[in-house]
């Protein structure tokens, strides 16, 4: 079920000033963060984040595509190498 | 036999039922559209006049997505998310169940045919 249209999308707002900042300045460096939940506004394109996953921070290059989505998605959480193909 | 929108040849089922072959069309866009042309649903499709032919083709075409425009639409989206290789694209990369289903068991319209694996299960040790 999606969000309520009320609330609007949910953004960090620590991390909203952060990028803020840096549009202000028209810098650019990248972020680390752990807001994972934070959806993707029009503000970020551009800007590179580094999404914590649980273990290290994942370098994510926020294009137009993906506004609207979460950091997170871009973060992947679990490693999976693929099944042992049977060994002789 | 009437051809409406495109390729679609439906035959002589009731018209609201011949509709629903086209894609895009399932049971209720089928009975919305009828309404808005005013036409009974139950008529046979074939004996629909040129022109009832005519404007189900003109109300499809400018209220509703269907066929290959509606196809495209569809796979550029999953384009989209393969695209920016976000989780969900990844999962359609891989053909596994997008959105969030348990893949332990089951999952097999995504994955498809069970691929048997030697010593899986069951007797070891």
């Amino acid at each position: 079920m999606p969000r309520s249209l009320k609330k609007g999308p949910f953004v960090d707002e620590k991390l909203y000033r952060k990028v803020e900042m840096l549009n202000q300045q028209n810098r650019k460096s990248p972020i680390k963060t752990w807001a994972r939940r934070c959806t993707i506004v029009p503000e970020f394109v551009g800007h590179t984040f580094e999404v914590h996953n649980g273990r290290t921070f994942m370098t994510v290059f926020v294009t137009e595509d993906m506004v609207g989505h979460k950091l997170g998605e871009f973060s992947l959480t679990r490693t999976f190498k693929g099944h042992r193909v049977k060994d002789k | 036999m009437p051809r409406i929108s495109g390729v679609d040849v439906p035959d002589n089922k009731p018209i609201r039922i011949a509709l629903r072959y086209i894609y895009g069309v399932g049971p209720k866009f089928a009975d919305d559209i009828l309404r808005e042309v005013g036409i009974e649903g139950q008529t046979r499709a074939n004996k629909l006049t040129d022109d009832e032919i005519a404007q189900i083709n003109s109300v499809i075409e400018n209220n509703y997505v269907v066929e290959g425009v509606l196809r495209r639409q569809l796979s550029q989206n999953i384009g989209r998310l393969r695209d920016i290789r976000c989780y969900r694209g990844d999962r359609h990369r891989r053909g596994l169940p997008v959105n969030g289903q348990r893949t332990k068991t089951n999952a097999r319209t995504r994955k498809g045919k069970k691929k048997t694996v030697a010593g899986k299960k069951g007797v070891t040790k």
